[in-house]
């Protein structure tokens, strides 16, 4: 049986294709995924976003636990509302999963995590509880919906949709967020373009949903998702990192924070006596074809393998991530094997497209 | 509810298949094809006089989504293809029908029969 967030109902009246994403019933468009692509960088558009996992930790030593268990330090985060971006890792220094955290207080913080992985984090997370002894608590938090308003046009039409909530996040940097009644807004996204991510009690999702739409967001499935988050360059875990992965063989290396000698978090060891091992760098096909996943690339320096691939919307051309020979830079030609046809490609440093703008 | 021309011949992996005046065969791929694709960003087809097997994969049709192999519905000599598709792969996606593939002589004793009506076409995605 297939999970079905708060929204599901919405997306079938909206005549959504709907597919298996890790368990979830999920949209994949409404009608054209490239249409959907650009209203995003062009306009406003809106995801359901409810299948990550919202979870909760509190206790007195929620920070010092976090800090053991995360690659960035939540140190950083002092003012409250802040949010950070991190991998947790295992002790070999894979990849368990890519997380946002939000500050609330040095007591109290949110986490949110990717669906796929929920079931593994929370395990992970709660044998740490237990190992370490820390006097915290974690709730999975599945009586929250999540949308995100993405687009340049999305902060504005979101305070349109929500008549009172432009005081409350105007004022929001990104990876910032504040509380607006019951919902929780935060200046974060998975697009390259400016906006929100709004966390809402399951009961009123649908209504702020309708005002979204109401207020001219369209609505954008799982696959113009993947497009945009590719060409802003950002990771997609268990495609461009997993388990087996080291953040720093993934592009991930400012995310991983040596900084505080003393700071024993999970996986620090292998990393540290490591180091990167390969470069993660941006592939814009030259010839004709489209990138993929698991395309076998040959560079000067050795070869490399693409982890994520699409063509892109809006640079009209065949992008990927790949993982390649450390020695590589950008702006190199390789050669990517498409189904047997060697086709060349140049090297480029990820993101393609930020805030509507071609940057390859 | 997909568009099933009913002048047509279909195949299980959803080619339509137009059969000229002149015995040759005209190919795309079907509206319910299309919209199972998704938007349709690069077209790979076959080079006339290349001779093909029936059921060789012979044309990549590459969405946002996934690449889909296409494949010759019956054995023969290929004729031409869509220069016209090929430089706007969306014309599949506006119409399925009218934005051809590439076109086929089948070879003598070419099995025709085998090929599925628009009924049999409906069933089959109707099974599916």
């Amino acid at each position: 049986m297939s999970k079905h967030t708060p929204l599901h109902a919405a997306h079938l009246a909206a005549g959504a294709r709907m597919v298996d994403f890790a368990g979830w019933d999920m949209p994949v468009n409404y009608g054209s995924q490239i249409e959907e692509h650009h209203v995003v960088r062009r306009a406003a558009g809106m995801f359901d976003v409810s299948h990550m996992l919202a979870l909760d930790l509190e206790g007195a030593d929620a920070r010092r636990y976090l800090r053991g268990l995360l690659a960035n330090d939540v140190a950083k985060l002092a003012v409250p509302g802040k949010a950070l971006y991190s991998c947790m890792l295992n002790p070999s220094g894979g990849v368990i999963d890519d997380l946002i955290v939000y500050y609330f207080a040095d007591d109290r913080y949110r986490i949110v995590v990717n669906a796929g992985t929920a079931d593994k984090d929370v395990a992970w997370m709660r044998d740490r509880i237990a190992r370490t002894g820390a006097n915290v608590t974690l709730e999975a938090r599945r009586d929250l919906a999540m949308i995100a308003v993405q687009g340049p046009e999305a902060r504005q039409r979101t305070w349109q949709a929500l008549p009172g909530a432009e005081g409350a996040s105007a004022g929001l940097k990104p990876f910032q967020a504040a509380s607006f009644e019951d919902i929780l807004i935060a200046r974060t996204g998975y697009t390259g373009e400016d906006g929100f991510e709004l966390t809402i009690p399951a009961a009123r999702a649908e209504a702020v949903w309708n005002a979204l739409a109401a207020a001219g967001v369209a609505p954008c499935g799982l696959g113009a998702r993947d497009t945009l988050r590719l060409e802003a360059g950002m990771n997609l875990y268990g495609q461009d990192m997993d388990d087996d992965t080291s953040p720093l063989d993934a592009g991930l290396a400012w995310t991983v924070d040596f900084s505080d000698e003393a700071r024993q978090f999970v996986g620090r060891e292998p990393l540290e006596t490591n180091g990167a091992r390969r470069r993660l760098l941006g592939l814009v096909l030259d010839g004709k074809g489209v990138l993929r996943a698991h395309m076998k690339v040959e560079t000067e320096h050795g070869e490399g393998e693409t982890t994520s691939g699409t063509f892109s919307p809006s640079l009209e051309k065949a992008i990927a991530i790949a993982r390649l020979p450390l020695a590589v830079a950008p702006g190199e030609t390789v050669q990517v094997d498409i189904r047997g046809r060697k086709v060349p490609a140049t090297t480029v440093k990820p993101p393609f497209v930020r805030n509507g703008k071609a940057l390859v | 509810m997909s568009n099933i021309p009913a002048e047509l011949k279909y195949t299980k992996s959803h080619e339509w298949i137009r059969v000229e005046a002149d015995g040759s065969l005209t190919i795309g791929i079907t509206d319910h094809a299309q919209e199972a694709l998704g938007d349709i960003v690069f077209l790979e087809l076959p080079e006339a006089e290349r001779d093909v097997d029936a059921g060789e994969a012979v044309a990549v049709i590459e969405s946002v989504k996934a690449a889909s192999d296409i494949y010759a519905p019956v054995a023969g000599t290929v004729l031409a293809h869509n220069e016209a598709a090929i430089d706007a792969p969306e014309s599949v996606n506006s119409d399925a029908y009218a934005a051809w593939l590439f076109k086929l002589r089948p070879a003598d004793g070419a099995d025709l029969g085998a090929l599925l009506d628009a009924a049999g076409y409906q069933s089959e995605i109707a099974d599916a």
